[in-house]
C-alpha cells in the first residue's frame, strides 16, 4: 500500500474485536484517533498523545500497546483487542469487584493491559505486576486496588487450573 | 413487613458507576463525537511577561479549513471567579508563558493546531517574576498594574495596589506580641515548594453552542456547572435562564476543574463563527502550561510553649503562589489564613497570608484547599519544635490537640458536634504506624527505617450560602430517580446519594436510579462539587426531598387506605399502617397518583424536593479574621513509614496509615478509596511532583514523562485506613465531608519519616533523591567548622 504524508485519505481494512471495519484514514491519522472517530469506539482514552500514560492501551495481536503511538496504517492486518471486545473477561469483574475504579478514564487501558499481564505471565509475582503495569498512570486510586484485582485473577486462574 | 429493607448507610454497596466504567461505555465529554463540529485551538504565549505590540494572523488564515481567529481586543474584560484580573485571551500583555493569545477556529483539530502556529506575536519582554519570593521583594517587577481596579466578586480579597499581592487575609487573635514574649520557648522554620500539576487523566475541554433563539449551550469537564452560567451572566450579559450547561461524569478533577477557563474561550470561538457548534479540548502539554495548576507555596512558622509545652502564641506568614491570576488562590489564601494553626488550641494567633503574583502559569483549587500545603509547614514544626523540646512528638501534639469549647483562628466555638476528634485518630494512628520512643532503626541490610505522623484538619469553607438541591421523581413501578447537580468525578457521588435516599425512603439502593451528568436545565441548582461538601450539602437536600416524598405517599396513602396519614409509615416499597403493617399499599400502585376500582383519581406522580443551604456562616474581619467560615472541622492523623538509602539518598514507602474522623460513614469501601487514593495523591506531590522552571520562567517539564507522578510500584506496600465516626448532628446520618481529607496529611508525614531517616530537616518539596541530596549538602555546609 502507498502512503504519503500529506492530508489524502486512504480506505484501509481494520480488524477491530473480531470484526473487520473499511476506515478512511490520513496517513498521520494514529490508531487511537481511527477507532475513536471512524469507528466510534471510544473505550481507549486520549490523556497524553506521547505514550506516558497508557489511557489509550489495546491489545495488538494479544499484546498490550499505545494506541496513540501507533499509526492506523500499521495496524491493516493486525488483530486489534479494544475494551469494547473484553466485556465478559474475568478481569474486567475484578476490576469491579476489587474496588479498583473510581474515575474510570484509566480503567480501560489498565483492564486491557492486566488483561495480557495475566495471559502473558500467569505465574507473575509483585515485582513482575508492578513492573508490567509501570506504563499505566491512574491519578484516583493509588494502585492498591488495581493490583488486587491482578493477584485474584492470578489466583482464580490457578485454581480453575 | 420491614424484613426486605436492609439499612444501606454504612454499607460498602458496589458503586453505581462501577460496571458502566468497566466496560469502557461512560462517555466522557471527549468520547461524544459530534459530526460537522468545529474545533479550536489556542495559540498561546512564548514570554512569560510581555507586552503584546501587535498579532499577526495574515498567515494563520491562509492554513485550509480555518473558520475564525479571535483575538484578546474582541473582548478585552478581565474574569475571575473572586478578583476579575484575567482576560480569557491576554489583552496588551501576557504574564504567563502558555498563555491564550488567540483562538482559532478549524475544520479539524489538526488544522487550528497548524494555524496556531503561525500567529505571529510581537512582544517587547518586560522583566520576570519567577519566584513567590521575589515578588514579595519591594522592587519586584509589577505583574498587575491597575490591581486596585479590579472588580472584587465575593467578599474577602484584599489586592493591595503598587505590589504584587492579589489578596492580604489577616487573622489576629488574642494579644499574639504579649504571649510570644512570654514564652519560655520558640521556634521558627520556613518552608517551600514550588507549583505542580492536578493532573486528571482526563484533560480538559469544553463545547459551546450558540442557538439562534439565544440559547447557549455548554458542555464541560467541570465540578462548577452553576459557575459557568454565572460567569457567563456576569461578563458576557447572557441571560442565566438562557445558558445550559451538561456536565458528563468526569475522568478526575481533583479540584483544577472547579476553575473556568476554556468554556469562555468556547463560547468566544463559537460566537466568531456564528454560534456553530465549537469545541476547544486541551492536549496534555496545554492541560499542564496553559490551564490553572497548583499552588506554589512558601511559609514561615513561629510556634510559643509555655513551661508546660502547652502551645501560647504562633505566629504564620504565608506566600501562596497564585501564579499570573489569582483565580481560586485568592480563596485558598484565605483557607489557609483561618485553619493557619492546625487542630491546636493556640490562644494568640497572628497570620498573615498573601495571594502572590508571579509570572508562572495561574494556581487554582487544588485537593485540600491550601490544608495540605499548611499541614506541610505546622506539622513539620511540631515535629521540629518537640525535638527541641525533648519531647516525644505525638505527645506533643496530644498536649495541644483541638478539642471542643475552644476556638478557631477566626474565633468560631468548636462543640461536639462541629468537630472531630483530633486526640483519638493521633492516638489510633500512633498505633497503627506502631510508633516507639525511638522512630528510626537500621534494617540487616543497612536501610534506615523511620515514620513519621501528621494531625490535620479542615473546614470546608463554602460561600456563605452555598447551597445543594435534589429531586426525587417516583416511576410507575415504584422506583425513584434522583437528580442534583453532583457532579461525579471519581469519588463516588451518586452512590453515596442513593443510599442515604434508600436509607430514608427504606427502600433497595437498586430502585433508586441517579442521574450521572448534569444539566442545569433540569437539574436544581448546586454551589459546585468541591470543598467536600456534597455529602453535606446534596446529602441533606436528598434527605429533605425524601421527607417530602414520604409526606405525598402517605397523603396518597391515606386515601387509598382510608386512614389518617398520621397512622401510615413508608417503607420497604409500601406505604403502610403502623400498628398493622399487613395493611398497606404498593408504591407502585401510587407512584403517578392512585386509581381507584371505579375510575376515580386522587394524587398525582410523587414528586420529592429538597435544598439544604449553609446556615449562620459569615465573612470574616478584614483586620482580625473574626467570623464563621465553615459548618464543621473534619479532623484526621496519617503516618508513613519509610526506607531511606543513605548510599543514594533513594527510599521506598514502606507503609500509610489514616485515621478520619469524618462523622458517620456512609460507604465504608467509597469512603476507604477516597482516603487510600488521597494519601497516594499527597505522596506522589510531596516525592515527586513540581513544575520546573528556567530563566525566561517557562516549565522544562510538561508532559506526563518528564513530571514525575508515582507509577504502579511506588506506592506504599501497605496502606491502612480507618474510620473513627464521631456523628456530626447537622449531617445526613451523621456524616461530614471526608473527599479531600486524605491528601491533607501525606506531605507532612513524608517529611517528619524523611527529616528522621537523614536527621536533616525536610523543609522543600518535592522530596526526590536530589532535593534530599541538595538539603543535606546544604545543612553540611552551613556547619562551622
Amino acid at each position: 500500500m502507498i502512503m504519503s504524508n500529506t492530508s489524502k485519505y486512504t480506505v484501509i481494512p481494520l480488524l477491530v474485536n473480531g470484526q473487520s471495519h473499511d476506515v478512511m484514514v490520513r496517513s498521520a491519522d494514529t490508531l487511537l484517533h481511527t477507532l475513536r472517530e471512524q469507528i466510534g469506539l471510544t473505550g481507549a482514552k486520549h490523556a497524553c498523545g506521547n505514550g506516558d500514560c497508557g489511557a489509550c492501551t489495546v491489545l495488538v495481536d494479544g499484546k498490550p500497546m499505545h494506541s496513540c503511538l501507533m499509526l492506523a496504517v500499521e495496524a491493516v492486518s493486525e488483530e486489534i483487542t479494544t475494551i469494547e471486545g473484553l466485556k465478559h473477561s474475568e478481569m474486567r469483574q475484578a476490576f469491579v469487584e476489587q474496588w479498583a475504579i473510581q474515575c474510570g478514564y484509566c480503567t480501560p487501558g489498565f483492564i486491557l493491559n492486566c488483561h495480557a499481564l495475566v495471559k502473558e505471565h500467569p505465574d507473575a509475582d509483585d515485582e513482575k505486576i508492578e513492573e508490567w503495569l509501570q506504563s499505566n498512570l491512574c491519578r484516583c486510586t493509588g494502585y492498591y486496588e488495581i493490583k488486587q484485582a491482578v493477584k485474584f485473577v492470578l489466583e482464580m486462574n490457578k485454581k480453575n487450573g | 413487613m420491614q424484613n426486605g429493607f436492609h439499612k444501606t448507610v454504612g454499607t460498602a454497596e458496589q458503586r453505581i458507576d462501577a460496571i458502566e466504567k468497566s466496560t469502557g461505555n461512560v462517555k466522557y465529554l471527549g468520547d461524544k463525537l459530534t459530526k460537522g463540529m468545529l474545533h479550536a485551538k489556542v495559540a498561546t504565549s512564548t514570554e512569560a511577561h510581555a507586552i503584546i505590540k501587535s498579532i499577526n494572523t495574515m498567515e494563520a488564515w491562509k492554513v485550509p479549513g480555518v473558520h475564525a481567529i479571535v483575538t484578546g481586543d474582541m473582548f478585552p474584560f478581565p474574569i475571575g471567579p473572586i478578583l476579575a484580573d484575567r482576560p480569557p485571551l491576554a489583552f496588551k500583555k501576557v504574564r504567563y508563558y502558555g498563555e491564550p493569545v488567540a483562538i482559532i477556529v478549524a475544520e479539524h483539530p489538526y488544522q487550528a493546531k497548524q494555524a496556531a502556529r503561525k500567529i505571529i506575536v510581537d512582544y517587547e519582554p518586560l522583566p520576570i517574576v519567577n519566584s513567590v519570593e521575589q515578588a514579595f521583594q519591594k522592587d519586584a517587577p509589577l505583574i498587575h498594574e491597575q490591581s486596585g481596579q479590579y472588580t472584587k466578586i465575593i467578599d474577602n480579597v484584599y489586592p493591595v495596589p503598587g505590589t504584587n499581592i492579589a489578596s492580604h487575609i489577616k487573622i489576629r487573635k488574642g494579644d499574639f506580641g504579649q504571649a510570644w514574649a512570654a514564652c519560655t520557648d520558640t521556634f521558627t522554620a520556613t518552608y517551600s515548594f514550588n507549583l505542580s500539576d492536578h493532573a486528571a487523566m482526563e484533560t480538559r475541554s469544553a463545547t459551546v453552542e450558540i442557538n439562534p433563539d439565544g440559547r447557549v449551550i455548554v458542555h464541560s469537564t467541570s465540578q462548577s456547572p452553576y459557575t459557568i452560567k454565572k460567569i457567563f451572566n456576569q461578563f458576557f450579559n447572557l441571560e442565566v435562564g438562557k445558558v445550559i450547561v451538561h456536565i458528563p461524569m468526569l475522568g478526575g478533577a481533583f479540584g483544577g476543574k472547579g476553575a473556568v477557563q476554556l468554556e469562555p474561550l468556547a463560547y468566544l470561538a463559537s460566537n466568531a463563527v456564528g454560534g456553530k457548534l465549537v469545541k476547544l479540548h486541551f492536549e496534555r502539554e496545554e492541560d499542564m502550561m496553559t490551564a490553572p495548576c497548583h499552588i506554589g507555596f512558601n511559609a514561615t512558622v513561629k510556634l510559643g510553649v509555655n513551661q508546660e509545652g502547652k502551645l501560647m502564641a504562633g505566629q504564620y506568614t504565608f506566600l501562596i503562589e497564585a501564579g499570573a491570576y489569582s483565580d481560586q488562590a485568592a480563596g485558598i489564601t484565605r483557607a489557609a489564613a483561618l485553619d493557619c494553626t492546625g487542630p491546636y488550641h493556640i490562644p494568640n494567633v497572628w497570620c498573615d497570608s498573601y495571594c502572590m503574583y508571579t509570572n508562572h502559569p495561574y494556581a487554582t483549587s487544588f485537593r485540600g484547599y491550601g490544608h495540605p500545603e499548611l499541614t506541610f509547614a505546622i506539622e513539620r514544626t511540631m515535629d521540629q519544635f518537640a525535638n527541641k523540646l525533648k519531647m516525644d512528638p505525638i505527645e506533643f501534639r496530644l498536649l495541644n490537640a483541638i478539642k471542643p469549647g475552644h476556638t478557631t483562628p477566626t474565633q468560631s466555638v468548636l462543640t461536639v458536634n462541629n468537630i472531630g476528634d483530633a486526640a483519638k485518630c493521633i492516638t489510633r494512628a500512633k498505633e497503627l504506624i506502631e510508633w516507639t520512643s525511638d522512630p528510626v532503626s537500621t534494617t540487616k541490610d543497612g536501610l534506615i527505617r523511620a515514620k513519621g505522623v501528621a494531625l490535620f484538619w479542615k473546614t470546608s469553607t463554602t460561600s456563605t450560602n452555598a447551597q445543594a438541591g435534589a429531586i426525587l421523581l417516583f416511576e410507575p413501578d415504584g422506583s425513584v430517580k434522583l437528580s442534583c447537580a453532583a457532579v461525579e468525578l471519581g469519588q463516588g457521588t451518586k452512590t453515596i446519594l442513593a443510599q442515604i435516599a434508600a436509607e430514608r425512603l427504606k427502600m433497595d439502593v437498586s430502585e433508586i436510579h441517579v442521574t450521572m451528568e448534569v444539566n442545569t436545565q433540569y437539574t436544581p441548582h448546586q454551589w459546585r462539587t468541591v470543598a467536600s461538601s456534597t455529602t453535606f450539602l446534596a446529602g441533606n437536600a436528598v434527605l429533605a426531598a425524601a421527607d417530602d416524598a414520604i409526606r405525598q405517599l402517605k397523603k396518597i396513602g391515606a386515601v387509598a387506605l382510608q386512614c389518617s396519614e398520621e397512622d401510615l409509615e413508608v417503607g420497604n416499597s409500601r406505604v403502610y399502617i403502623k400498628s398493622d403493617p399487613m395493611k398497606g399499599i404498593a408504591i407502585k400502585t401510587i407512584a403517578l397518583g392512585y386509581k381507584f376500582p371505579d375510575g376515580h383519581t386522587v394524587g398525582g406522580q410523587v414528586i420529592g424536593t429538597g435544598v439544604k443551604m449553609q446556615r449562620q456562616l459569615t465573612t470574616m474581619d478584614k483586620e482580625t479574621g473574626f467570623g464563621d467560615p465553615g459548618p464543621w472541622w473534619s479532623v484526621g492523623a496519617q503516618g508513613v513509614e519509610i526506607e531511606w538509602d543513605e548510599r543514594n539518598f533513594t527510599y521506598k514507602i514502606i507503609k500509610a496509615v489514616t485515621v478520619m474522623d469524618g462523622g458517620t460513614i456512609i460507604n465504608p469501601m467509597t469512603a476507604t478509596q477516597q482516603m487510600r487514593g488521597g494519601i497516594f495523591l499527597g505522596l506522589s506531590i510531596a516525592s515527586g511532583e513540581s513544575f520546573e522552571f528556567n530563566e525566561q520562567g517557562v516549565i522544562q517539564n510538561p508532559d506526563l514523562r518528564t513530571y514525575q507522578m508515582m507509577r504502579m510500584g511506588d506506592q506504599p506496600s501497605e496502606y491502612i485506613v480507618e474510620f473513627i465516626e464521631t456523628p456530626s448532628e447537622d449531617g445526613p446520618f451523621g456524616a461530614r465531608g471526608i473527599g479531600e481529607y486524605g491528601v491533607i496529611g501525606a506531605a507532612a508525614a513524608l517529611a517528619n519519616s524523611l527529616s528522621s531517616a537523614t536527621n536533616v530537616e525536610m523543609n522543600k518539596l518535592p522530596l526526590t533523591p536530589e532535593m534530599i541530596w541538595r538539603m543535606k549538602g546544604e545543612a553540611y555546609d552551613s556547619v562551622q567548622f
